[in-house]
């Protein structure tokens, strides 16, 4: 029998992998539905009538003043309590998507926000309705300015994925911790965790200064 | 031959700040004309006001014998639809002080928004279009580049052409050199001159003393929200009849 670490990590292949898969697809759906969620909450705070404005105003500032963690068990026991049983895969994803959704939101609003009035003045002056100036001239520069915030909002979301472990869904870091507690190799198991968090965030890193150099504007 | 342009008893307020004060002006096809005064004599709002940039409260702005901006149905004054509004900004076109290209879009897609979405052209169509006007301020080299690698003046005249490739019946000037170097000047007034030769009917808010002489067949002096003289330019310049004109005349430059 060997203890080497090595060899251990590839008997703990399988469960690793899963978990694996499984903080991506927290990550990615999280991730998906808080941006959507998100973006409706930007234009409600930039575009809003007054109690649209406020109700989203408040909505926005409690979930960002409340640790994600809160976020997450209240969405798996609290809701239980008024009869919304969501398994803890939902629940977590649900908790994550409305933090997220609360920081894209701000993001959107603070993008739209610093678009000179000119630019929407000078749509109108041709005779663009506002549909075609938010799709062709605010919408654009907007997503432009937000992208680099977005990227790090993104990453948060991979890193914030971990707290589904307490919930007990079986996620990287719960997997890493019951190979851990069946091979003792605490330094080299949550090493190897960290290493791989730090790869997918790495990955979103370049992608987003990819996009970004993509659709940089000439000058 | 009826009106290009109609404007009514305009009276404007900010809050309860008058700026407008009841400003009644008609305006023939063809015609050009410059508006002139102090700041904060209401020219600009005026101008903001024809094309519903700026609501105004009470009188008429008529173009082409349709009331822009508002309806009076069963006695109460009340806005057109948006669509409605939209459809006839897009009769007339604005150039702006700080040019507002859109910083996104090369220059030949800023002359191409409009009319793809607005006047529903064909790709080639609106680009053929943008070639035209671009040329003829002089900047069909620059047609592929984007606002940020352009001079101001630059960028000024490609707010020009992207205003007038949409064929407006009237063409707003709102203090377009004012943001330029003044080497940077002239080639925009020069571009405006050439327009003013082809017959295009313009309102020309303008601090360029010489060049609403040169160019205007009337001048209207803003003073205080109201329509302080107005007349030909070169009776005007030379023997003011108010004094507030004077005043404002002995302060301007010519050059």
């Amino acid at each position: 029998m060997d203890f080497s670490f090595l060899d251990q990590l590839w008997v703990a292949r399988f469960p690793l992998l899963k978990g694996l898969g499984v903080s991506i697809s927290i990550s990615l759906s999280s991730i998906v539905v808080g941006t959507v969620l998100g973006v409706f909450v930007g234009l409600a705070l930039t575009y809003g009538v007054r109690p649209l404005k406020w109700l989203v105003r408040g909505y926005t500032d409690f979930i960002r003043g409340t640790p994600v963690l809160v976020l997450v068990l209240a969405s798996y026991y609290v809701l239980g309590t008024v009869g919304i049983n969501l398994g803890p895969f939902q629940a977590g994803v649900l908790a994550l998507a409305i933090f997220c959704s609360s920081h894209v939101g701000e993001l959107v609003r603070g993008a739209l926000q610093s678009i000179p009035k000119g630019q929407t003045e000078a749509a109108k002056a041709i005779g663009l309705t506002f549909p075609q100036t938010f799709a062709y001239v605010l919408g654009p520069q907007a997503l432009r300015q937000a992208l680099p915030a977005w990227v790090n909002t993104a990453a948060e979301m991979v890193k914030a994925s971990t707290l589904l472990s307490i919930i007990g869904v079986a996620e990287l870091l719960l997997r890493t911790q019951e190979v851990i507690s069946r091979t003792f190799m605490s330094l080299e198991f949550y090493f190897f965790a960290g290493f791989l968090y730090f790869v997918i965030n790495y990955g979103i890193e370049r992608f987003g200064r990819y996009v970004e150099r993509k659709t940089a504007v000439p000058s | 031959m009826s009106n290009l342009l109609e404007i009514r008893d305009l009276h404007k307020r900010y809050g309860t700040v008058e700026v407008l004060k009841g400003v009644d002006c008609t305006m023939r096809q063809g015609e050009v004309i410059s508006i002139i005064g102090s700041s904060g004599s209401g020219k600009t709002t005026m101008l903001r006001c024809i094309n519903m940039l700026e609501e105004f409260q009470g009188g008429t702005i008529t173009l082409d014998g349709a009331e822009i901006g508002y309806e009076t149905v069963g006695g109460v004054r009340r806005r057109k639809p948006e669509r409605e509004i939209a459809r006839q900004r897009a009769l007339t076109g604005m150039a702006f002080q700080q040019f507002n290209l859109f910083p996104h879009m090369s220059a030949a897609a800023n002359v191409m928004l409009g009319l793809i979405k607005v006047k529903k052209m064909g790709r080639d169509e609106a680009r053929a279009l943008a070639e035209k006007w671009l040329d003829r301020v002089g900047l069909l080299s620059r047609i592929d580049h984007y606002p940020g690698q352009l001079s101001g003046g630059q960028q000024q005249r490609v707010a020009i052409a992207r205003a007038i490739a949409m064929n407006p019946r009237l063409m707003l000037f709102d203090e377009v050199t004012s943001a330029l170097d003044p080497e940077l000047v002239n080639e925009v007034l020069q571009v405006i001159k050439g327009l003013a030769e082809d017959g295009m009917s313009m309102l020309i808010v303008t601090h360029e003393m010489r060049f609403a002489y040169e160019v205007s067949s009337r001048v209207i002096f803003m003073n205080q929200g109201r329509i302080g003289e107005e007349g030909d330019p070169r009776e005007m310049f030379v023997k003011p009849k108010t004094e507030r004109l004077a005043e404002f005349l002995k302060s301007s430059t010519f050059n």
